[in-house]
């Protein structure tokens, strides 16, 4: 592997020890991982195998309990949770499962709430958050609240929230997972645009034909990363 | 987050759970409306006591015989015994001082008067011309005693408006006689009426020269002198000029009392206004416990929307942008249901003049502005726990729950 000046994210020693009564359990342990600007990863594994506990380390949301993390060659480990919130907020996008939309706010009022979080001015929101809602085909859907729209709209309306930041990084927790094979394959595309313009994309998937997409795939088990594999890329 | 940002999100998330933010509201609009409610009640009563005090006439001092061991007032004034008489002489010699400017010396005794057939107890008060001035009365018809010798009295007497009617019914009483004992007073003048003054209706009673009293009680004590001042001011000066006037005349003895309007009334003010207090401070439990509650629903609300939370920090929310949004959901909430109680408390306030209409229940500004103030201040005591635990949640565990 090589260390050019792109690496993205720098994972080193890493240990995630969760204690459940007397018992410890190792959810990652001596994971060592190096992804670099640009890169389609999906991670796979079964149930407990840690791959959500690695999505949120990387996604700032969780703090390894040994090791040291490197975001675009800056250690994120030891900064502040303001810190931490603000590279969340700038460089980071999320994808999740259950769309995790706020359900008395409209669509577009979802879309902007990050740049809202971010204390981005009014004009500048309403201008981004048009220009999302039609590269995403949901301009008619612009007032509907996440209650009146199907779950492919819904992703949708996750995945413009995710990048109206304009993030280095989208991380998708199983992002197909409530949806049906076509609007899957829909929200999926979508991803993969992404990620060829340039922004980087890990994906955590139970999903099989979805992992191999993907150019770069790891597979773990026991908080390992057992196979980092790479294909020529995409379909 | 901008302010105004964080303000439309908490409006928008106070907004999103009707039942809740009705509750929330409800229960602090009752501490609130409590609050103004009594206060209104008790500033209400101690407004009526003043009230009351200020009809017995303006810049007052009153002089009355024997001596208290305290210059304030005591139910023991009314009962001491009389060392000296207090005379008419001393009334004249008070009305010399430079700062008084009336005098009206007062006796009381009780009396059947009858006219025509018709009998009727009452009470006499002796007094002279300026008695009408010091207390401030309008006459209905005819005129108030002469302004005579105050130690040479003519039989004429003025009566009270309930006097008159029940005497002389719809006939006219001017100029007409009543009898009082074994003499004749004609009758000069009727009082308009005027409603209680601190309990004695002026309208029960009747008026005869001051020295026809005496003579008809067979006494020289007089009951009162009443002295008004020259003006607010001079009435520290009246008071102690009267004081050495009467010492001097009797044998350099002070005794006699002199009480001014102004101490009786600011002992009433103190007392009431600390009843006002205590009132508002029972009201203030229920705030205190309607902080409690807001307390309660904003935990629970805080649990309902765990994974929004979770969210929010997975968007790049920081811990203070959680607890200010939460912060000021509960601040909204209070400060709308602070506003709702005050309503209510003014429509109480309202029913409350309307079913008494002598008692003046308004509230005070200093306790609406203390139940504005409370509520809001509650709203936020009791919503920061709920807000510091929404800040402290672990994203992780907030977004894994759902």
């Amino acid at each position: 592997m090589s260390t050019g000046p792109t690496a993205l994210i720098e994972l080193a020693g890493i240990e995630r020890v969760f204690h459940l009564g007397d018992s410890e359990v190792h959810a990652l342990h001596e994971l060592e991982l190096r992804i670099d600007a640009g890169e389609y990863v999906a991670v796979m594994g079964p149930s407990g195998s840690g791959k959500s506990t690695l999505l949120n380390l990387i996604g700032l949301l969780d703090r390894p309990s040994a090791g040291t993390y490197h975001l675009e060659g800056r250690d994120v480990t030891t900064l502040s949770a303001v810190e931490q919130a603000h590279v969340r907020s700038t460089r980071i996008g999320f994808v999740f499962q259950s769309f995790h939309l706020v359900p008395r706010l409209t669509a577009q009022e979802n879309i902007a709430l990050p740049m809202m979080l971010a204390g981005v001015s009014m004009a500048e929101r309403g201008k981004r958050v048009a220009q999302a809602l039609s590269d995403y085909g949901l301009a008619d859907r612009a007032d509907h609240r996440p209650d009146q729209l199907s779950g492919g709209q819904r992703q949708r309306v996750a995945i413009a929230r995710a990048t109206i930041m304009q993030p280095a990084l989208i991380l998708a927790d199983e992002p197909t997972g409530n949806l049906d094979r076509h609007t899957g394959d829909e929200v999926v595309r979508l991803l993969e645009e992404l990620n060829a313009r340039g922004v980087t994309l890990i994906v955590v998937t139970h999903d099989a034909a979805l992992g191999r997409r993907a150019r770069r795939r790891l597979d773990m088990e026991d908080g390992m990363i057992v196979g980092d594999t790479r294909t020529s890329g995409a379909t | 987050m901008r302010p105004l940002d964080t303000t439309r999100f908490a409006l928008g998330a106070a907004t999103g759970n009707r039942l809740r933010t009705v509750l929330l509201m409800l229960a602090m609009s009752i501490g609130v409306a409590a609050v103004v409610i009594l206060t209104a009640l008790g500033d209400g009563a101690r407004r009526y006591v003043v009230r009351e005090f200020s009809a017995l006439g303006t810049n007052l001092v009153i002089v009355l015989p024997g001596r208290t061991q305290t210059g304030g007032f005591s139910p023991m004034n009314a009962i001491t015994g009389t060392p000296r008489d207090l005379t008419v002489e001393d009334a004249l010699a008070v009305r010399r001082a430079s700062a008084v400017r009336r005098v009206a010396p007062l006796v009381v005794g009780t009396s059947e008067i009858s006219s025509s057939g018709r009998l009727r107890e009452n009470l006499v008060v002796g007094t002279t011309a300026d008695y009408l001035a010091v207390r401030g009365f309008k006459m209905g018809q005819g005129q108030f005693l002469p302004d005579e010798d105050w130690t040479r009295g003519s039989a004429v007497i003025v009566l009270g408006a309930t006097v008159r009617a029940e005497l002389f019914g719809s006939a006219s009483a001017l100029g007409q006689f009543v009898r009082i004992g074994d003499r004749r007073f004609r009758v000069i003048g009727v009082l308009s009426s005027s409603g209680t003054g601190l309990g004695m209706n002026t309208d029960e009673l009747a008026f005869v020269p001051v020295a026809t009293a005496l003579q008809m009680y067979n006494t020289n004590s007089l009951f009162r002198i009443l002295v008004e001042a020259r003006n607010r001011d001079a009435i520290p000066l009246a008071k102690d000029q009267v004081r050495q006037l009467i010492k001097a005349r009797h044998g350099g003895e002070e005794d006699v009392t002199t009480l001014t309007q102004d101490a009786v009334l600011a002992t009433f003010d103190r007392l009431l206004g600390t009843l006002t207090l205590g009132v508002a401070g029972i009201a203030a439990i229920s705030l205190a416990v309607a902080g409690i509650l807001v307390m309660n629903v904003m935990l629970v609300s805080v649990s309902q929307r765990t994974s929004e939370i979770g969210l929010l920090k997975a968007l790049g929310a920081t811990e203070a942008t959680v607890r200010n949004a939460f912060l000021t959901e509960a601040a909204m909430l209070s400060a709308a249901g602070a506003l709702v109680g005050y309503a209510l408390g003014l429509a109480g306030a309202w029913v409350i003049r309307a079913l008494y209409p002598t008692l003046p229940a308004y509230p005070p500004e200093w306790a609406v502005i203390a139940a504005l103030g409370t509520a809001l201040v509650t709203g936020l005591l009791f919503g920061a726990l709920p807000a510091k635990r929404a800040a402290k949640l672990d994203p992780v565990l907030a977004l894994a729950k759902r």
